[in-house]
């Protein structure tokens, strides 16, 4: 018994721990749930799960089944960032353990009820765990914006190297606290247009209703939500990475004041499309630029420290162009992190400025289920991006090294990289290929699609598989991660 | 790890060589679905959209067992030619349009009144032969839908011959009776009930999954050539009301040029073959996967 104590208070008292517990659950769902749809579904391992597991997929209610699934994947990387900003940003451990506590209850009530509300038949108790899983990652959510709080004295920032005001408030915490505030605020914005489709009446996806002329504002606060929930989960990771590279100097300072404006002026843009659609989408442009800004500082500087780190390493003072490169791929994680930040402008921020400029003319000739294939694949990309840079963050965090880092960092970048351009390629495809010559290209891009993922969710699963077999060993990694983890506990205020 | 790529690029280049368009004559298979038959659609309260809202139809029509196919529009073109009702402009079929009325809203285009594109004939994708005099089939493909033809061409079929394009409710009532159905034949979906993508029809294996037209018709419960369909009419006896091609319908929205297309394609997953499903494009919009089919009042 002791031993499953051991264990299970790493899994869930730990961030390690319960950045795995998050990771294998995602993992979990993605791995039975995408069965439902894909080549496997094309293959029939759809009807096999069906069948086997008693799934009752009515097709009046797929869309509903789908928003659902959304939500329980996007509440678990929820959890997943916060685990790591109460682990990475000074606050109490009581505080730390509270947040972390009512997040994980509430993540794991509303994927598991969820799920079963959707697949297993509509069990209106189930719904209402939900609701109640996700009323609790509300109120974690909450203590996290009051931890955060920058203006506390005790969190003043007193050294000169990161941004501050010349009252020492400490602008990266006060970026983290701006995000958190803007993510309930948006989370709300979403639970009211929720509160009328969620319980029972007309639910539907944002794509399906683009080129309605007339949307009412509950369906504008739908779509709305979505984007700014990924948004800010975008916000929150690069705030991350940027702890994780100690992001410092010149170009915090310069960086942080830009993310904070960023990311309070995106969100007023999203939430005014309800009220003023017309113009909120230059109000979301006007706060797109310096949030995108600030990760591209972000780049420049983990990009430069990894350079130079390398070369000190290496004893090397002087180095070419192809040492340089050399030293910065060299560490796949840290640097693919950042890349797949770079990546994401190719494959999801300039496809989309191309889309919105080109809107009336080009692409809305096509028919609206082309448009539809590019919005999909628009913000799945964007999210599988996000998702990727997690993976490496905590690959590196659980201290991955050797030929396993270099392995697990690059097949995840090239895997990852190889599928997204495919599938940028694919949803763009109208502009390229007519329908009935779309055939060959159709074939290419979805197999670099499947090829593509398929590496990264083996390589996923290897990792997750290593750590199912660690935790059965006695002296495991396990072991050594909780033990440094009840070492930090001690700490009353983790700096 | 550089071996490991080499394999991976190998798997790739071995994957992506799957059967690819290419313009080939398809096995003739006759359906015993005439085309030309009408079904009646009695009035009556049905149930409308994904959720199901209560809505009266309070007349009766009549609907095309099947789409329109080449053949008809064929035979409809050489008459409407020779009756002045359409001409030729730039390799064009063309015909007259009286607009739509523009109310100057966001992403609105305006529809004004005059000649509109009816069928691209320079398309590859058109089933349809034109010597300069008469319009012929294209063999293999006479008893095929009609596509290639715009929201113009398929209204002017229709009124050529007194009837119309169905409206959204009209099409969705044919298409599923009154039990609130989501596929014209049930409840669920099997590859052998309808043509969709990488539904294996006999017409996949020469193109792809994307697929090809199947005869109006094809899925009645027939055998071809080995390959058993499922009897999959709608609840009024009308086929191909999901999956083969788009159908264009009537209804023209305010503050909108867009036309609405019911019953998904060969193209699309099953899915996107529920009756409430909607599609949408301009009225100029010609594709292989986009077809239509009429209605009229109830003959005496």
């Amino acid at each position: 018994m002791p031993a499953i104590t051991k264990r299970l208070n790493f899994l869930f008292r730990s961030t390690k721990g319960l950045v795995l517990v998050a990771i294998a659950l995602i993992a979990l769902v993605t791995a039975l749930f995408g069965t439902l749809s894909g080549p496997l579904a094309e293959w029939g391992v759809k009807d096999i799960v069906v069948r086997g597991l008693g799934l009752r997929l009515v097709e009046a209610e797929r869309e509903g089944r789908i928003i659902m699934l959304y939500h329980a994947i996007a509440l678990a990387v929820v959890a997943i960032e916060t685990y790591l900003i109460t682990a990475l940003v000074p606050m109490k451990q009581s505080e730390q353990t509270r947040i972390n506590g009512t997040i994980t209850v509430g993540y794991i009530t509303a994927l598991v009820f969820g799920l079963l509300f959707a697949y297993f038949g509509r069990n209106w108790i189930c719904h209402g765990l939900f609701l109640f899983g996700q009323s609790l990652i509300f109120f974690a959510g909450v203590q996290l914006a009051v931890a955060l709080w920058p203006w506390k004295r005790e969190y003043r920032r007193q050294d000169a190297a990161y941004a501050r005001t010349r009252r020492g408030l400490d602008l990266e915490r006060t970026a983290f606290f701006t995000m958190a505030v803007a993510m309930l605020g948006s989370a709300l914005f979403g639970a009211a247009a929720g509160a009328y489709f969620g319980n029972g009446f007309e639910s539907f996806l944002a794509e399906n209703v683009v080129r309605e002329p007339h949307k009412t504002a509950l369906q504008l606060a739908v779509i709305g939500h979505l984007h700014i929930m990924l948004t800010l989960i975008g916000v929150a990771l690069t705030l991350i990475v940027g702890r994780w590279f100690d992001f410092q100097g010149r170009l915090h300072k310069l960086a942080m004041p830009l993310m904070i404006a960023g990311t309070i002026i995106v969100t007023l843009g999203v939430w005014a499309v309800v009220p003023v659609e017309e113009i909120a989408h230059y109000i979301i442009y006007a706060g797109s630029v310096p949030a995108a800004l600030a990760a591209f500082l972000l780049v420049i500087y983990g990009w430069r420290k990894l350079i130079r780190e390398r070369l000190a390493e290496q004893g090397l003072k002087k180095a070419s162009l192809r040492q340089n490169l050399a030293a910065l791929l060299h560490d796949p994680l840290k640097f693919g992190a950042l890349w797949q930040m770079v990546y994401m402008n190719f494959v999801v921020t300039f496809v989309g400025i191309f889309m919105a400029i080109r809107l009336e003319k080009i692409v809305r000739t096509w028919p609206w289920r082309e448009e539809r294939v590019e919005l999909t694949g628009h913000w799945h990309v964007l999210a599988a991006l996000i998702a990727t840079i997690i993976l490496l963050y905590y690959a590196d965090l659980i201290g991955l090294q050797g030929k396993a880092r270099q392995w697990f960092g690059w097949l995840v970048i090239v895997g990852s990289n190889l599928a997204f351009a495919a599938a940028a390629l694919f949803g763009t495809k109208r502009l390229y290929v007519s329908e009935s010559a779309q055939q060959p290209l159709v074939n290419w891009a979805t197999t670099l699609i499947d090829l593509g993922l398929a590496t990264v969710l083996v390589v996923l699963a290897s990792l997750l598989l290593w750590r199912l077999v660690d935790l059965f060993q006695r002296k495991g990694l396990w072991a050594k991660e909780w033990a440094e983890a009840d070492l930090a506990a001690g700490e009353e205020v983790r700096r | 790890m550089k071996r490991a790529v080499i394999m991976l690029a190998c798997l790739a280049l071995l994957a992506g060589c799957g059967p690819q368009a290419a313009p080939t004559t398809p096995p003739k298979m006759e359906t015993g679905i005439s085309p030309e038959t009408w079904a009646l659609v009695p009035a009556g309260e049905f149930l409308l959209g994904q959720h199901d809202h209560p809505t009266m139809l309070d007349y009766n029509y009549e609907i095309m067992v099947t789409p329109v196919t080449n053949s008809q529009y064929a035979r409809y073109l050489n008459a409407a030619l020779a009756a002045g009702k359409v001409k030729m402009a730039n390799n064009q079929v063309v015909g007259y349009y009286a607009g739509d009325k523009f109310q100057g809203r966001r992403h609105e285009k305006k529809i004004t009144a005059g000649d509109w594109l009816h069928v691209p004939l320079a398309s590859q994708d058109l089933r349809l032969a034109f010597d300069g005099q008469t319009f012929t089939v294209k063999p293999g493909y006479e008893n095929h839908p009609m596509t290639m033809v715009t929201w113009f061409g398929a209204q002017a079929y229709c009124e050529f011959y007194g009837g119309r394009l169905p409206s959204e409710a009209e099409w969705e009532k044919a298409a599923r009776g009154s039990d609130g159905r989501p596929f014209p034949w049930g409840h669920e979906i099997a590859r052998n009930n309808a043509n969709f993508y990488s539904s294996r029809d006999p017409f996949e294996k020469n193109v792809g999954t994307l697929g090809n037209t199947t005869p109006v018709g094809f899925y009645n419960g027939k055998t071809y050539d080995g390959y058993q369909t499922l009897n999959s009419p709608s609840p009024y006896g009308l086929y191909d009301m999901a999956g083969n091609v788009w159908q264009w319908t009537a209804d023209i929205y305010e503050g909108i040029h867009y036309r609405y297309l019911r019953g998904g394609s060969k193209t699309n997953y099953g899915y996107d073959l529920r009756v409430w499903t909607r599609n949408s494009a301009e009225p100029t919009y010609a594709s292989p996967s986009v077809g239509f089919r009429c209605v009229r009042p109830v003959s005496k």
